[in-house]
């Protein structure tokens, strides 16, 4: 596949690592923000192979992990209305709320539906009319212009019967939660190159002017992950800070302007919360004014009881914002395993507790 | 975030700036994507998709030069 | 008659399945003499026994038994019928047995459409010539809507033992070769695909196919694998985990080594899918002494159903992980265990 294989090339990979290597003078903190770069890190044993060069730290770019239980459990409670199908993707299926995931409600006989595409819940509602189509909405900035389109063509098509519940989150502001925190060790970053995708490199230049810390733009595959580090390490051995745009053949520096465009025009930025971290300011989009004639929140029964704080052993927060391995976690495949969650970052595949589950179940920091 | 894979614009199949759609060729495998963020990408061209939307068209060039600079590495660095 | 509900209509006026049909009386009989006889006829099934006699040409047989439930029926590459005869045909086959008579138990949901059993009926009819088996015995039962999703299928096969066969995963050895016996995660790809319309062209087909005649050949040549598994649910990793869990070694796959066709290749990158996970429904893991794999390789090849078979990896002594695949980065990594349904996601 062009475009793929040849940023998975072992010789070249091989020779990257090398390089990257002889280049660190010490052991430097990098934080990868994107679950994608998380999982692609640790599958290919690009973590394994750079242990004693660099410590990653694995942020909480993982949109499925963040979405709050509250969320989970208005999905449940929409898709146990009759008539309603809640049409999701995947990664969200097993995630836990506070006492049912939606696969667990679909076997007890709520209609929850998998899709590749947000327009593919547009298609099913045009295809059945007399059902109530809710679409999950999650994901970052990557996904927000998606779900916007979706419900544009929606209002275009006339198609009435498609609504969005909306939970889409804002990479930037966790970043600066994260920079902010005075136990902060993360002493550079590697930016979700996706989301630049859409936003641009240079939307990280006002973090990078408040932090003074490196921030490099980079891609998922094994190359791009290695060359976005190599760019980072050489900031940091110069001590640099700067954007730095690893990626450039899928993000430019302004970003895909129309992409932003429909994001605008459905979405506009808010506080909202994250699973493990409370809110977080402007942490996340919602639907605007005009579009709240498609929030699926309004198919709720007004008096549905609230659930009560899940109480919970799961230190998601320690973990999303660095400063906890997973490994080291009293739950980490004892209590808490892939089959039998006790948080969200077990259950999704980008979750770094399931990565190092699935690639480095005994690299804790007792190991470094 | 995540899944972004490349594909080749074979065909427009629509070109109206909100429903736009082309038939993407990922190698293997054909889709038709949405194509309203990229409306300018030719035939012809990759594009990165995700969720079966377009978000970006890929820049040769800039592929290129990233490898070549990493084949370079190669002239210096030794080999295991 | 019971007191029960009695449909009034005649089969002829029907075109679905009803309870009456499972009440064991004149509708099911006409129906199976008319339809289901003259699609499997053979002089054993003719007579309708209550128990099939068969004459065994050695002192040792295997007997598997499997049922089919996959959703949707159809689907690019085959259906239930063909995989109800085929999976249970290969299931004899990796153990070592030639297949030779099936039992076929139907169960049918209510209002199910005589047009789609028909069609089943002949697929499996079809597989059963394919494979040289015969269908010996059976069961039909009809069951209230919403019971079955429209049609389960239960095949148990006997196969004659004649060859010496696989001793199995307690004999295995570091050193010994890895093999699948043609590209992986086909038929999950296949089925998922046809089951959530991603609007993927051409729709990816199943692998769906009897290895019974060149796993035959092989042991009939004295080429006798340590163990042969076909890498049904879970795939070639559930297969090795499993292995894995029965003797005191560790599986080194190579990921260069791994064949999988471009359209499985795409769908998994689209899907955010490992084809190690993936279900195979016409492709076997063999387990090889290494002096013997050329042997096999090149018998292996000569079938159409085996013709890309290769090397993908090697047994090696215990380590933490049961089962790593080399990666590109030059570090073996740990391939985990498939729990459940491979879920599509996006990130």
């Amino acid at each position: 596949m062009k475009y793929l294989d040849d940023f998975r090339d072992a010789a070249v990979l091989r020779r990257q690592l090398i390089e990257l290597k002889s280049l660190a003078s010490r052991r430097w903190i990098i934080m990868d923000v994107c679950g994608g770069q998380t999982h692609s890190l640790l599958r290919h044993g690009i973590e394994a192979e750079l242990e004693d060069v660099l410590e990653l730290i694995h942020g909480p770019g993982c949109p499925v992990c963040v979405t709050p239980v509250s969320a989970i459990d208005d999905a449940i409670a929409l898709a146990r209305l009759p008539g309603v199908i809640v049409a999701t993707f995947g990664d969200m299926l097993r995630v836990p709320g506070s006492s049912d995931s939606l696969q667990t409600a679909r076997a007890a006989g709520a209609e929850v539906r998998t899709i590749y595409s947000p327009l593919d819940a547009v298609e099913l509602a045009a295809r059945e009319p007399d059902r109530q189509i809710v679409l999950f909405a999650v994901g970052f900035e990557t996904t927000a212009p998606s779900t916007a389109l979706a419900l544009l063509t929606a209002d275009k098509r006339q198609i009435r019967n498609v609504h969005a519940l909306v939970h889409h989150v804002r990479v930037e502001p966790a970043m600066r939660a994260i920079a902010n925190d005075p136990r902060n060790r993360v002493q550079g970053f590697l930016a979700a190159g996706h989301v630049c995708t859409v936003l641009g490199s240079r939307d990280c230049e006002p973090f990078v002017r408040d932090f003074q810390m490196p921030v490099v733009v980079t891609g998922f595959e094994p190359v791009d992950l290695v060359a976005g580090l190599t760019a980072c390490v050489r900031q940091l051995e110069q001590q640099q800070a700067r954007v730095e745009n690893c990626y450039e053949r899928c993000v430019r520096p302004e970003g895909n302007l129309t992409a932003r465009g429909w994001i605008d025009s459905v979405y506009e930025a808010a506080d909202v919360e994250w699973r493990g971290f409370g809110v977080i300011p402007s942490g996340g989009l919602v639907l605007r004014e005009s579009w709240t004639h498609r929030d699926a929140r309004r198919l709720l029964p007004v008096d549905r009881p609230q659930p009560g704080q899940v109480a919970t052993d799961c230190r998601a927060a320690e973990v999303l914002s660095g400063q906890l391995k997973p490994p080291d976690c009293p739950l980490f495949g004892t209590v808490c395993t892939p089959d039998r969650p006790a948080g969200a970052p077990m259950v999704s595949s980008e979750g770094a507790c399931s990565a190092y589950f699935k690639y480095r179940p005994q690299a804790g920091a007792a190991h470094v | 975030m995540c899944l972004g894979i490349p594909g080749r614009i074979t065909a427009w199949i629509e070109r109206d700036p909100l429903t736009a759609a082309a038939e993407v060729d990922f190698g293997g495998l054909r889709r038709v994507c949405q194509m309203a963020c990229v409306p300018e990408a030719e035939t012809g061209q990759y594009v990165l998709v995700h969720a079966g939307v377009a978000l970006a068209v890929i820049d040769p060039d800039a592929a290129e030069q990233l490898l070549q600079t990493l084949r370079d590495l190669g002239d210096e660095a030794p080999v295991p | 008659m019971s007191d029960g509900p009695v449909c009034p209509l005649p089969l002829e006026a029907g075109d679905r399945i009803t309870l009456a049909h499972g009440e064991g009386g004149r509708l099911m009989r006409r129906w199976i003499e008319e339809r289901l006889l003259s699609l499997l006829s053979n002089d054993i099934l003719r007579d309708l026994p209550d128990a099939a006699h068969l004459t065994c040409s050695s002192s040792r047989i295997a007997l598997s038994t499997d049922s089919f439930v996959v959703s949707p029926l159809f689907f690019p590459g085959g259906d239930i019928g063909q995989l109800a005869v085929i999976g249970t045909v290969n299931d004899l086959a990796v153990s070592g047995a030639i297949p030779r008579w099936l039992s076929l138990a139907l169960i049918l949901e209510e209002g199910l459409p005589l047009a789609i059993l028909e069609r089943v009926l002949q697929s499996i009819a079809g597989a059963a010539r394919q494979c040289d088996v015969q269908i010996v015995t059976g069961d039909t039962k009809v069951v209230p809507r919403g019971a079955a999703d429209q049609l389960f299928i239960n095949t148990t096969g006997v196969g004659e033992l004649i060859h010496p066969v696989p001793p199995g995963p307690r004999h295995l050895q570091p050193g010994d070769q890895i093999l699948v016996s043609g590209p992986i995660g086909r038929h999950g790809i296949a089925v998922l695909c046809a089951r959530e319309s991603f609007g993927f062209e051409p729709p990816p087909a199943s692998d769906c196919g009897p290895l019974h005649a060149p796993l035959m050949t092989l042991l009939s040549a004295g080429v006798t694998p340590r163990c042969v598994r076909d890498a049904t649910r879970g795939g070639l990793a559930a297969v090795l985990h499993e292995w894995a869990g029965q003797a005191d070694v560790s599986f080194l796959l190579n990921e260069s080594a791994l064949p999988v066709t471009a359209d499985v290749r795409v769908a998994c990158e689209l899907l955010g899918l490992d084809p190690c996970h993936l279900a195979n429904e016409g492709t076997f893991v063999a387990a090889v002494p290494e002096d013997q794999v050329e042997a096999t390789l090149a018998l292996l090849r000569r079938f159409p159903q085996t013709a890309n078979a290769t090397g993908v990896g090697t047994v090696v002594p215990r380590r933490f992980s049961p089962v790593e695949v080399l990666r590109a980065s030059g570090r073996a990594m740990p391939l985990d265990e498939p729990s459940g349904a491979p879920l599509p996601r996006i990130c």
